[in-house]
């Protein structure tokens, strides 16, 4: 399993990547394999408000319904086109073309709630 | 957890596991997808050791099971198998079963794992009005493994392993049989609407069976496969699945099981109610519903006919064959019947679908 360094992480198994004022978002290869094989992808769309902590879209397998967590609060800037159309690409490339969501952060100091590669992939190793 | 004696086998294949009804059992190996499409064009082998043997004898066996099951039990032969179902007085499912004629005073029913107990005892409970000293009936679970074997390479994998000519068993029948040195019963029955193969062996050779299998099967593109592609095989198939499309508080008539509830058959527990309910009108019916939107629906999810709710989800998935949500509900016979527009409510937001024939695939 996969857990890049540069990246950012949650309790609730998203990922962050972080320039300047722009964090893009998706779901880790722990969350990908956890689901199985993804058929659903619900976003949200471009402009809403979204408050850290809540949930911005839906992840559905053939088995299981989840929600998607906002890990910090922003306005939505580009959401992944092609993902509801090929909802697969989150368990072929959760951290490239599985990219979900971009926003605009409104409080840059949630960062700092984040966990690093290291604290995530010890807190899945409970799992 | 209740462990089958492959639980081993299943965690060094690296299988998720889940609690499926009290027992430990494997939800997927590779992914519920691969594994569905390996049953539709080569094979699948799955553990399906939980499920209930209830073993009926006695000189009364044949008497008692057609009082007891909605099927009618006197066109069976010796070797011969039968979808067919319990109700309760009120004519609401107790379980559905696979019954088995070995004689006609042997007989073997399989049952859903979760309900041996209860089944074992609503049928002991009906022996009452049975002077038969002989009549016994006995909850086998325990001492046979069973493997299902499903795909159109399944005759294939198995031929070779045994010295029956499986050309020569049909459709719903069982033989005695020796494969790969161990002795069973070999039954084409199945749950994925694939030609295959239900095996009932001793528990303690179920894993050698399994090995036995995979070795021979694995060339010609056997795979093991879990219970989630156990659900999306039948499911596209329109088969009914107990806690879903059966249950106490559905009629079998309402569940399209009208073809296994033989009301012209004479006294069963059940009929009257059922007949009375065929009198007066079958209430709510089973439909068959594709989204034509993306989205997968779900059980208990609200269906909508016209605008109005009318009815719920039973089970949905998407189909790994259509690659559309599909969904078997429960609704008003009256929508059923007349019902235009159809949709499905997934998380408060109505999803356009349409009604299909079954099965779905």
């Amino acid at each position: 399993m996969d857990f890049p360094e540069e990246l950012k992480y949650t309790e609730e198994h998203e990922w962050i990547a972080i320039e300047a004022d722009i964090a893009t978002i998706g779901i880790s290869d722990f969350a990908q394999n956890q689901l199985g094989d993804v058929v659903f992808v619900e976003l949200p769309e471009v402009g809403d408000e979204l408050e850290v902590g809540k949930p911005f879209g839906v992840v559905e397998s053939v088995k299981a319904v989840s929600d998607v967590y906002s890990p910090l609060s922003g306005e939505v800037v580009e959401i992944n086109e092609e993902l509801p159309d090929a909802p697969e690409t989150l368990n072929t490339s959760p951290y490239e073309d599985g990219w979900m969501i971009k926003i605009r952060l409104s409080d840059p100091q949630e960062i700092d709630d984040l966990l690093d590669a290291s604290a995530y992939q010890e807190l899945v190793a409970d799992e | 957890m209740k462990k089958t004696p492959l639980n081993a086998v299943h965690r060094q294949l690296k299988a998720r596991m889940v609690d499926f009804g009290g027992w430990d059992m494997p939800v997927q190996y590779s992914g519920v997808i691969a594994e569905h499409q390996a049953v539709r064009t080569a094979a699948g082998l799955f553990d399906v050791s939980h499920m209930g043997e209830i073993e009926v004898s006695g000189r009364s066996a044949q008497e008692f099971l057609q009082y007891v099951t909605t099927n009618d039990l006197t066109k069976l032969t010796d070797g011969q198998v039968q979808y067919s179902a319990l109700c309760y007085e009120h004519g609401g499912v107790v379980d559905d079963l696979t019954l088995y004629r070995f004689t006609g005073e042997r007989f073997m029913l399989c049952v859903n794992a979760a309900n041996i107990s209860n089944d074992l005892a609503w049928l002991l409970s009906l022996t009452s009005s049975y002077n038969d000293t002989d009549l016994m009936i006995t909850d086998s679970s325990d001492t046979y493994g069973l493997l299902a074997l499903q795909g159109p390479q399944a005759q294939p994998i198995l031929a070779p392993l045994t010295s029956v000519n499986l050309d020569e068993l049909s459709y719903y029948h069982f033989t005695a049989a020796t494969v790969a040195g161990i002795d069973l019963l070999i039954s084409r029955t199945g749950y994925t609407g694939e030609d295959g193969f239900e095996l009932y062996c001793p528990a303690d050779s179920t894993v050698m069976l399994w090995q036995a299998l995979m070795q021979a099967g694995s060339p010609l593109g056997l795979m093991p496969c879990g219970l989630g592609a156990r659900d999306t095989l039948r499911l596209e198939k329109g088969y009914a699945l107990y806690g879903h499309e059966i249950s106490a508080e559905i009629l079998p008539l309402e569940a399209r099981l009208g073809w296994i509830t033989k009301l012209d058959k004479g006294e069963f527990v059940g009929r009257a109610a059922l007949h009375k309910a065929r009198e007066l009108g079958i209430p709510r019916q089973l439909i068959g519903l594709k989204l034509t939107v993306p989205g997968v629906p779900r059980q208990g999810y609200p269906v909508l006919c016209d605008g109005r709710e009318v009815g719920f989800v039973t089970s949905g998935t998407s189909s790994p064959t259509l690659k559309q949500g599909i969904a078997l509900a429960l609704v008003d016979s009256q929508s059923a019947a007349t019902g235009k527009s159809w949709q499905i409510e997934i998380r408060r937001s109505a999803k356009d679908a349409e009604t299909v024939s079954l099965p779905f695939v």
